[in-house]
């Protein structure tokens, strides 16, 4: 009986153990080649249309920016910038901007794995979480998702298929979370093992530029990582507070990660 | 939205912002039916006259 | 009136009153009718087929639907500010225009309601706002105030609705509608009360968003500054608003219905609140100027290569708000007829551009460096979504009138 307690104990501790999950991304690494973005589109049955080149309305929960530093040749020089969702932290008195905002509760942080989800059952599509989200990440579904003829086949069981007029986001691949988690358990084992969990952009990039794991666990190659010196994140000036970490030895590269990025940033160009 | 959801986290802004709505409800539901109880007092018990309003 | 010249329709007129001809009030109807189907075909388009009708993208979630929204709502508040000065303040004078207030506002706040629930991505699912509120967002609020007053609002529409010629002879119908004239102060307290906290989270919906520099404010305690400028910047618009609606009904109708002196207090009012309200903009624009260059947004920023330069502050504070705060402040220039009614179009095209600004602009202001601008403007299905409430509130208003004793100074202006 003493034994049984001690071991609901237990499992209650580690219930309350938090971890934050988050990404280094090497920039100088990211050659651009967006097998992130086909991974993830895949992974997560994201759908597509036939022409799928209005960036403003598709479904990308990874987006690649291309950026350059608007120099004339020889000194031209470009960056990609691999983006998923950032799962702000937020810090002092401002939370996740989503999250906050959301009138139906149908987005959350997560305290356990500081992933920010989406209910997208419970969504009804009012889009404030887009506004407030400074870096894009959320997309509205404007269309009925729909697929090539057998393709639907195809789709990841895992993950659900989302309706026309709900908003949605990167998930960090949380289903992969919970199958790890699923699987440990089932091994009697009560942590995962930092290979055991890794989203599908991370494992798709044939570059090695995403790396991803717990922020807090020395063990996790992540946890080195952002300690770079050349380590930054987005907007950080904002107060966003975003796991998603970027390494990049250009100066002119970190800089175009600040907001506006002042005078030096007027080079930086969208391409 | 009721304290017996699922969801309801016992924090003080919930009670202030859900008590207020319900503060406001209970007293429009409560004002009507005081104007219509009156008007049906009135019917059918005429002796007060109210023309000038 | 000789009956055999009186409309078919004249037992339904309050009594004393001139209404034109059935016919000619009927054709009139008719050809809102038109433009009103155009924005229903427009409306079931956006159900049907899904907002991508629309020519909102992901870069801008909020539209025109939106800043219509917030523009309404401050053009409405001129129902609850005169309820206020009414029944609360107690200023005898402007029972003479409360009625006409309040249809105004009962239209504007149904226009909201309707312009949200096409707006909204799953309309049927927009009841999960209340069962899964989150308390911490200003649009729960919002959604919640707005559904709360515009219940006061049809409590106040329904004792002239029961003051009909007709429908008043039925006893009981004359003395709820006497019964609701006894609570008006009590009804027209919670509306403030709850006017008071939609108006501010209105302000609120772009204040909080501290991930738009251009959108986002400090402020007190939860609420951001805008949240207070909103209130202020709906009080001075409302009753502009209220006068400019009752002006061009006076036109329609080609005759006076309200005494100069009433439309004179509340413009009178409507310049002062203005006043305040502009001394604190640009208090609080300087502000902001201030905090969002510690976030590395230099003002510069907002306003160079897209559309919204500088001209849209210049505009919005000088031309739309400064000149008809001076008009409504000088009494010779708002005793002008011509000068009122510029200066109420200036106030209400100002407050809407206001809300335009901090809805639309805020998201079109691109916030990461390497992020570009988009442009975006309305498309027709938008527009006439937007409008089909302008018909209805034209319909309904018309509707009001004609068969409701709205304007207690009719009969004394107009002796038949």
């Amino acid at each position: 009986m003493k034994e049984a307690h001690h071991e609901a104990h237990e499992h209650h501790g580690a219930h309350k153990k938090t971890y934050k999950y988050g990404m280094v991304v090497d920039l100088d690494k990211c050659t651009g080649c967006g097998a992130c973005m086909v991974a993830c589109m895949a992974e997560n049955n994201l759908p597509f249309r036939k022409d799928n080149s209005d960036r403003m309305r598709s479904q990308l929960w990874m987006r690649v920016y291309k950026i350059s530093n608007g120099r004339p040749f020889p000194d031209t020089d470009i960056c990609y910038i691999p983006r998923p969702c950032q799962h702000c932290e937020g810090s002092g008195h401002h939370h996740t901007p989503c999250v906050s905002v959301c009138p139906a509760t149908a987005t959350d942080y997560s305290h356990e794995t500081g992933i920010v989800s989406q209910v997208y059952t419970r969504c009804f599509g009012c889009r404030y979480c887009m506004a407030a989200c400074p870096y894009h990440v959320r997309v509205f579904n404007w269309w009925d998702p729909t697929w090539p003829k057998g393709m639907k086949k195809y789709l990841n069981p895992d993950v659900s298929v989302r309706m026309r007029g709900v908003v949605e986001k990167c998930s960090f691949c949380y289903h992969r979370y919970q199958r790890a988690k699923n699987k440990a358990y089932a091994e009697g084992r009560r942590e995962l093992h930092e290979d055991e969990y890794q989203t599908a952009c991370t494992q798709a990039c044939p570059a090695g530029a995403i790396t991803f794991g717990d922020l807090k666990n020395p063990e996790h190659k992540v946890h080195e990582l952002k300690k770079s010196p050349y380590a930054f994140r987005l907007l950080e000036k904002l107060g966003t507070n975003p796991k998603v970490y970027y390494v990049s030895t250009r100066d002119w590269v970190r800089k175009a990660g600040e907001a506006y990025a002042g005078e030096e940033g007027k080079s930086v160009t969208h391409a | 939205m009721f304290p017996f959801a699922f969801e309801w986290v016992p924090e003080a802004t919930r009670y202030v912002f859900m008590g207020s709505l319900y503060a406001v409800l209970i007293s429009l539901i409560i004002i009507m039916h005081y104007c219509v109880i009156r008007a049906f007092l009135d019917l059918i018990c005429p002796k007060k006259n109210h023309n000038n309003h | 009136m000789d009956s055999a010249s009186a409309p078919f329709d004249s037992a339904l007129f309050p009594e004393g009153v001139k209404r034109c001809k059935l016919k000619w009030f009927l054709f009139w109807i008719a050809v809102l009718h038109g433009p009103l189907m155009v924005g229903i075909v427009a409306t079931l388009m956006c159900w049907g087929l899904a907002l991508n009708v629309t020519y909102l993208n992901n870069n801008y979630p909020f539209g025109l639907w939106i800043a219509a929204d917030l523009g309404v709502i401050a053009l409405g508040a001129g129902a609850f500010f005169t309820g206020f000065l009414r029944y609360v303040v107690n200023i005898e004078e402007l029972k003479n225009i409360v009625n006409y207030a309040v249809v105004i506002g009962v239209m504007c706040y149904a226009s909201a309601q309707g312009i949200l629930g096409i707006d909204i991505g799953q309309p049927l699912r927009g009841w999960f706002i209340f069962w899964h509120a989150n308390v911490h967002s200003m649009l729960t609020e919002v959604a919640f105030c707005i559904t709360c007053y515009f219940m006061v609002l049809c409590i106040e529409y329904l004792p002239l609705i029961l003051e009909n010629r007709q429908i008043n002879k039925f006893r009981f119908f004359h003395g709820m509608a006497h019964h609701l004239h006894g609570a008006m102060p009590t009804i027209a307290a919670i509306g403030v009360f709850l006017s008071f906290f939609h108006q501010g989270s209105l302000g609120g919906v772009p204040g909080v968003l501290y991930g738009r520099p251009f959108a986002y404010r400090e402020g007190f305690l939860v609420w951001p500054w805008t949240f207070f400028l909103f209130i202020l910047s709906a009080i001075a618009c409302g009753p502009c608003f209220t006068i400019l609606i009752t002006r061009i009904t006076e036109g329609c109708a080609r005759k006076r219905l309200v005494k100069r002196n009433v439309i004179e207090i509340l413009a009178k009012i409507s310049g002062r609140l203005l006043a305040v309200y502009l001394v604190l903009k640009i208090v609080d624009t300087l502000y902001w100027i201030v905090i969002a260059g510690r976030v590395g947004a230099p003002l510069s920023s907002f306003y160079v290569n897209q559309p919204y330069g500088y001209w849209v502050l210049i505009t919005e504070i000088g031309i739309l708000g400064v000149i008809p705060a001076i008009i409504l402040l000088n009494t010779k220039a708002r005793q002008n007829d011509s000068l009122l009614i510029i200066a109420c179009i200036l106030n209400c095209t100002g407050i809407f551009m206001n809300r335009w600004i901090m809805t639309v602009q805020s998201l079109a202001v691109p916030v990461m460096s390497f992020d570009k601008f988009v442009s975006y403007h309305p498309n027709w299905v938008e527009y006439a979504t937007t409008f089909v409430f302008v018909w209805v509130s034209a319909i309904v208003i018309m509707l009001s009138y004609r068969y409701l004793p709205i304007f207690p100074q009719e009969k004394e202006l107009n002796p038949l």
